[in-house]
């Protein structure tokens, strides 16, 4: 009944000729049993609650440890003055990614997506591309629906934690559903969709969880915001035709044996990496008072 | 398949700063309590691998405290539930273990009243989800795969039958399950994975059968 990686998901959408948001509906219908209207109501809150983060971060937001917060706001006030070097959609779908990881900092509601330190990307990406592509409430739940087909496959056949995958499980997965979701909802193809994945993954694999003081803060709010950089920009590269050499599948497969490679150092342990360094150890000694 | 739903992936609505540090953590806290069958006056809380390394960044302890005051993973009440947990004569101690477990993020709670205790290791595998892999010192061999419940009652003639009729009535098929006791005619355990997740009242209807002490779901 299930699908089990991104080639039968695929499959699915061709031969029932339904779109990759449907197939991730109807799956959940048969599994719970639940009815189609239950199904995109409840989605529907979690877009509310995705919502409510970007708009409470965008105001500006700042941890109790004073590491993270008001860079949303930076970003914003930046985008305005019109000077920017990129493009006022990534810089968008930047700072609102940021605007969610800085609530998350802050131990503010959010929808983790697929983790709480990842919950940025999609929620960021989602909202930026809205301003362009102008989607109805129902094309903006099944964005959410298509992030979570491509999730799925990762969930069940590599890792989305942060302690058994390294960030890559954790921003990597997040970003490669984000660029996937943006394809469907751009009018790509469910094959672009699994490229502009397939791109985005590979470009995160062997990201390091190296969280400074153990907290979600340093770097996991910068790194949304490059995870919602890259998921933008792989979208617009699947959309242009642009394919990946390695098959989505084996991209995810990669990661999976990529995060059981690294250290334990590496793996959301506080011990490595970033937070190994003498300015980490020292935010960590300032924050919390050195170890006995 | 560990992820069944898409709300796996997109959720849980959740009071950050992390779905494997601190949701997870809050439902590892919430079935410790949910088992006990009420607020308990101690909990000991031994961390492990990551959750020991991190757990003051991550708000792991506030989390576990959370779920041990039966709070879900979205109530604010989280952010005070250390101060919550002092106020309402839940005295908590957390120990940060060296050793290492099978999973990285591991907790093993022990808590208890003037009466009774209770001891259970939970795992959050991400995102959110969790196992229990231990309950009062038997290893539970949960697939993670199905919903499951958790039985504790006193060993006695017919225990595990009158179980196994409640759900037979309520048309829900047993995929695995284990039986196992310390000692005879005291307490024992009821592992049961079943094909559908059930509903409060069925869990109920099975809590109040003759010697049954406790009922809960572990995994939905």
């Amino acid at each position: 009944m299930f699908f089990r990686n991104v080639k039968e998901l695929i499959d699915k959408t061709t031969t029932e000729g339904i779109s990759i948001s449907e197939v991730m509906i109807r799956q959940e219908m048969a599994y719970t049993g639940k009815s189609r209207e239950d199904i995109m109501a409840e989605m529907d809150r979690n877009l509310t609650v995705m919502e409510q983060a970007v708009e409470r971060g965008i105001k500006g937001v700042h941890s109790p440890t004073g590491l993270t917060g008001g860079d949303a706001v930076l970003l914003q006030k930046y985008i305005e003055k019109g000077n920017f070097l990129t493009g006022e959609t990534i810089l968008d779908a930047v700072s609102k990614a940021v605007a969610t990881n800085e609530v998350n900092a802050a131990m503010g509601t959010i929808c983790a997506t697929p983790t709480a330190g990842s919950a940025g990307v999609v929620p960021g990406t989602l909202f930026a591309v809205k301003a362009k592509l102008n989607p109805t409430r129902e094309e903006m739940i099944r964005f959410l629906f298509t992030s979570g087909a491509f999730g799925f496959v990762v969930a069940n056949n590599a890792s989305i934690s942060g302690a058994a995958g390294g960030c890559q499980a954790e921003v990597g997965s997040a970003s490669g559903m984000a660029a996937a979701a943006i394809v469907e909802m751009a009018g790509g193809t469910p094959q672009q969709s699994a490229e502009a994945m397939a791109i985005t993954l590979k470009n995160m694999l062997g990201l390091v969880c190296d969280p400074v003081a153990g907290l979600v803060e340093v770097p996991c709010v910068k790194r949304n915001a490059m995870g919602a950089a890259n998921a933008m920009v792989a979208a617009d590269m699947a959309l242009a035709g642009i394919t990946s050499r390695i098959p989505c599948d084996e991209v995810i497969d990669a990661m999976f044996k990529i995060g059981q490679q690294m250290p334990t150092a590496l793996k959301e342990t506080a011990l490595g990496g970033l937070a190994a360094t003498p300015t980490g150890k020292a935010l960590e000694e300032k924050i919390f008072g050195a170890k006995s | 398949m560990k992820y069944k739903s898409v709300f796996d992936i997109i959720g849980p609505v959740m009071i950050g700063p992390s779905s494997s540090h601190t949701a997870g953590a809050a439902r590892i806290g919430r079935v410790a309590r949910s088992l006990f069958a009420k607020q308990p006056k101690w909990a000991k809380i031994h961390l492990y691998g990551s959750f020991a390394q991190t757990y003051r960044g991550h708000g792991t302890d506030v989390a576990i405290v959370g779920g041990l005051l039966d709070y879900d993973t979205d109530d604010q009440r989280i952010v005070n539930a250390l101060s919550i947990a002092k106020a309402s004569n839940l005295e908590v101690e957390f120990i940060v273990e060296d050793g290492l477990s099978e999973h990285p993020n591991t907790a093993r709670i022990v808590l208890g009243d003037d009466t009774n205790y209770l001891e259970l290791v939970g795992i959050s595998i991400g995102g959110g989800k969790i196992e229990v892999t231990e309950l009062n010192g038997f290893p539970l061999r949960l697939s993670g795969n199905h919903p499951a419940i958790v039985v504790l009652h006193e060993d006695r003639f017919g225990a595990i039958a009158k179980v196994a009729t409640v759900l037979a009535n309520h048309e829900i098929n047993i995929g695995h399950m284990e039986v196992s006791r310390k000692e005879i005619g005291k307490f024992a355990l009821m592992t049961i994975e079943v094909d559908q997740s059930l509903s409060k009242d069925v869990l109920e209807e099975i809590r109040l059968l003759p010697n049954i002490s406790q009922v809960t779901q572990v995994v939905d």
